[in-house]
């Protein structure tokens, strides 16, 4: 069991030895050239760049990741459920499809209150 | 686990735990942050829970830290300007802290339980697949192999039905602070 | 350290770095490389081009009179010249980066995307006591060796949780090269990423409940012998070999909106076209790689190819059989659990890839018939479209399963 987590230790190792063997690669073998004001300037299209670099963004994306960490814990509860579904349906009884139900139908609210509230409107 | 790797998921979690406070990047502690996640997925894994172990990377990294990671960009935090340190509450906060180990250590000293690792009491897979009433859990203990997803599956659902209701409850509440914190920009 | 030492077993750690290297560098990093070729030529044919058709080695080089193109047939040397003008290229670091991040972010990309690979199975078993007979001998060469690289008991979580890793890697792209486009580009890719995870995520539960099981290797082998999810024709999935039992039949409904959902949301995870909209280059020139040049760009776009082709393979293991080959059982090529014989075991390895690279053909294609989203249809796809789906889909598979008592 623990011994199959190995190999993953093992690629995780050998996976970060090729991202930074190529990465030195290409610094030893990249052709090397004068810097200059206009190329270490950031890019935009070829203008002198305007105002701040990181423009402060839509509180949309901020609703979107906060929904996203919600709604991602109603799915991994349903993992677990899921593969057992079948064989308790058969041997014990039907209750697990009920208390799911009811867990997705309170979650299904919340997301019915957010939709409405317009949490989830990206075209005004 | 070996013994050397559990050292070294220890360490990592300890040392970027730590840096999540000594950085002055915010950025630099959410990642620690995330490293230190992934050293506590090491250790859950170690304790054969691969399930909870999974989990912790794909809600606690992959969500919960994406998260902060946005609301860092949105708010536009700067790295923190060389402010001295409080010399009060650092001396405060290493105090505390050792007053937590001491006792931690008394505690776990006097607990028979301390002494024991996994190895020493091996899960009895044929005891265990008897009294086991779902057949993928029977087959699986059979096979000396441990569900433990489907454990848990069973025992949040079977025992846990109610909670699992509670537990939809505050995601709801959740869902309602995010919509209500945020409105007023929506409008 | 001694009995650190003991506790492992040497020979299983030499298997499995053999298929690591195997699967990792000699399967997938050239895959990328190809499908790249691929995705040249192809989208050539589609909008009626040649293509890149005439990279060959330069034998006028090394001599020969006449630059014959042998090895280079219809420019298949190409991904070879453009992985080498990666390496040659200047390796630029502009001055207004956040350094340690801006060299950070591209391996963060490509590491969770290699990383992915190692739960799914890309052969059933392959039987190495042949071996014996010409010289090489060892303990280890009497038990067939399983291909798959880590055999989890939690293999798709496994593959989530580390490819929501590489969200990362996107967001200090952006965030490190201190630069409007990138930035942008950041934002929007990683919003997109999250929101079709969930639809990503509820997309399998159909899946897992049909199997009971999260262990891939164990779904290949059910749909080897029991018929594909999708294509249930064999075993305890065709009616007439089952008491004309149609339960497995009438799964194929969830089954087929899983799949739909799966593979779109599979699209929009790996930044691919119609979803492209994070590099979108009428909007926003490049996104989060916009200040990036070189190998480090070459990251980037190997980590996306790389993400493309396990996304196909985890699609390829859950809905269509992994390494199965067809009517397995009938022909006699199923898998039998330790007596499989070479030769299959590396028929399966075929069967496996083969079934990748249709999928990824479709892929390219897809990416060159179909308009780019707007950013607004694309949240609400993934939000009040494939979310609520994904859901009805779950119920649905949960009352048929009970009706059907499957």
């Amino acid at each position: 069991m623990i011994e199959s987590y190995l190999p993953i230790l093992i690629q995780a190792l050998i996976a970060s030895g090729f991202a930074g063997v190529t990465l030195l690669l290409s610094v030893m073998l990249g052709k090397s050239s004068k810097r200059n004001a206009m190329k270490d300037s950031a890019y935009e299209c070829g203008m002198l760049p305007l105002g701040e670099a990181q423009p402060r963004f839509s509180v949309k994306f901020y609703i979107v990741a906060m929904l996203f960490v919600l709604f991602d814990i109603e799915v991994v509860f349903m993992y677990p459920w899921a593969i057992i579904f079948k064989d308790y349906v058969n041997t014990i009884g039907h209750d697990i499809f009920w208390s799911m139900m009811g867990f997705v139908s309170i979650l299904l609210v919340a997301f019915i209150y957010a939709w409405k509230k317009g949490a989830l409107r990206w075209d005004n | 686990m070996p013994a050397p790797l559990f050292y070294f998921f220890s360490l990592l979690m300890l040392i970027f735990g730590a840096l999540v406070v000594i950085c002055r990047n915010p950025v630099a502690s959410a990642l620690s942050l995330v490293v230190s996640f992934v050293g506590l997925a090491a250790l859950f894994i170690s304790l054969d829970a691969y399930f909870i172990g999974t989990i912790q990377i794909l809600v606690y990294a992959g969500a919960v830290m994406v998260l902060f990671l946005f609301i860092i960009m949105l708010l536009d935090i700067r790295a923190e300007a060389g402010r001295k340190p409080n010399m009060l509450a650092v001396v405060g906060g290493i105090a505390l802290a050792v007053i937590f180990l001491v006792q931690l250590g008394s505690v776990l000293s006097k607990n028979e339980m301390g002494n024991k690792t996994v190895a020493d009491v091996p899960i009895n897979y044929q005891t265990a697949a008897q009294v086991q009433k779902l057949d993928t859990i029977k087959a699986d203990l059979q096979n000396s192999t441990l569900p433990d997803a489907k454990l848990v599956g069973q025992t949040l659902f079977n025992r846990y039905p109610f909670q699992i209701q509670l537990i939809g409850c505050l995601l709801l509440v959740g869902t309602v602070g995010v919509v209500l914190l945020s409105k007023r920009e929506v409008n | 350290m001694g009995s650190f030492l003991d506790s492992i077993n040497l020979a299983f750690l030499i298997a499995s770095a053999v298929k690591i290297v195997f699967f990792a560098f000699m399967v997938i990093l050239p895959m990328v490389a190809y499908s790249v070729y691929l995705e040249r030529r192809i989208s050539a044919i589609i909008q009626d081009r040649v293509g890149p058709n005439r990279t060959g080695i330069p034998l006028t080089l090394l001599g020969f009179k006449k630059d014959s193109h042998i090895f280079g047939i219809g420019g298949l040397v190409q991904p070879l010249a453009d992985g080498l003008k990666f390496l040659l290229k200047e390796d630029f670091t502009p001055a207004h980066v956040n350094k340690f991040y801006y060299w950070l972010a591209p391996a963060i990309v490509m590491v969770p995307a290699l990383l992915t690979a190692a739960v799914i199975p890309f052969g059933s078993e392959l039987d190495l006591s042949w071996l014996t007979k010409i010289g090489v001998d060892g303990a280890w060469l009497h038990k067939p060796i399983k291909l798959v690289i880590a055999d989890l008991n939690v293999g798709p979580l496994f593959t989530f949780a580390i490819a929501s890793l590489g969200v990362y890697g996107i967001v200090l792209a952006g965030w490190s090269s201190n630069s409007k486009y990138s930035f942008l580009g950041g934002v929007r890719s990683s919003s997109q990423m999250i929101s079709y995870e969930i639809a990503l995520g509820l997309s399998i539960v159909p899946v897992l409940m049909i199997f009971g099981d999260l262990n891939l290797s164990k779904i290949t082998e059910y749909q080897d012998a029991n018929g594909w999810l999708l294509f249930p024709a064999w075993g305890k999935g065709a009616p007439w070999e089952n008491g004309w039992h149609f339960g497995r039949w009438a799964l194929l409904v969830p089954v087929f909106i899983s799949f739909i959902i799966f593979t779109v949301s599979m699209f929009a995870e790996t930044n691919r076209a119609p979803f492209d909209l994070p590099e979108c280059e009428t909007e926003l020139v490049a996104g989060y790689h916009t200040e990036y040049s070189s190998m480090k760009f070459a990251l980037f776009f190997m980590g996306e190819y790389a993400a493309m082709i396990i996304g196909s393979g985890l699609a390829v293991t859950l809905f269509l059989g992994g390494w199965s080959i067809p009517f397995a059982p009938w022909l006699g090529l199923d898998y039998k659990a330790g007596a499989t014989p070479a030769w299959l075991g590396l028929a399966h390895i075929a069967c496996f890839l083969a079934k990748v690279v249709c999928f990824i053909v479709f892929f390219i294609w897809v990416r060159w018939t179909l308009p780019r989203f707007r950013y607004d249809l694309l949240m609400k796809l993934g939000w009040l479209v494939f979310f609520e789906l994904a859901l009805a889909n779950v119920i649905l598979t949960a009352a048929l399963l009970m009706y059907f008592k499957i």
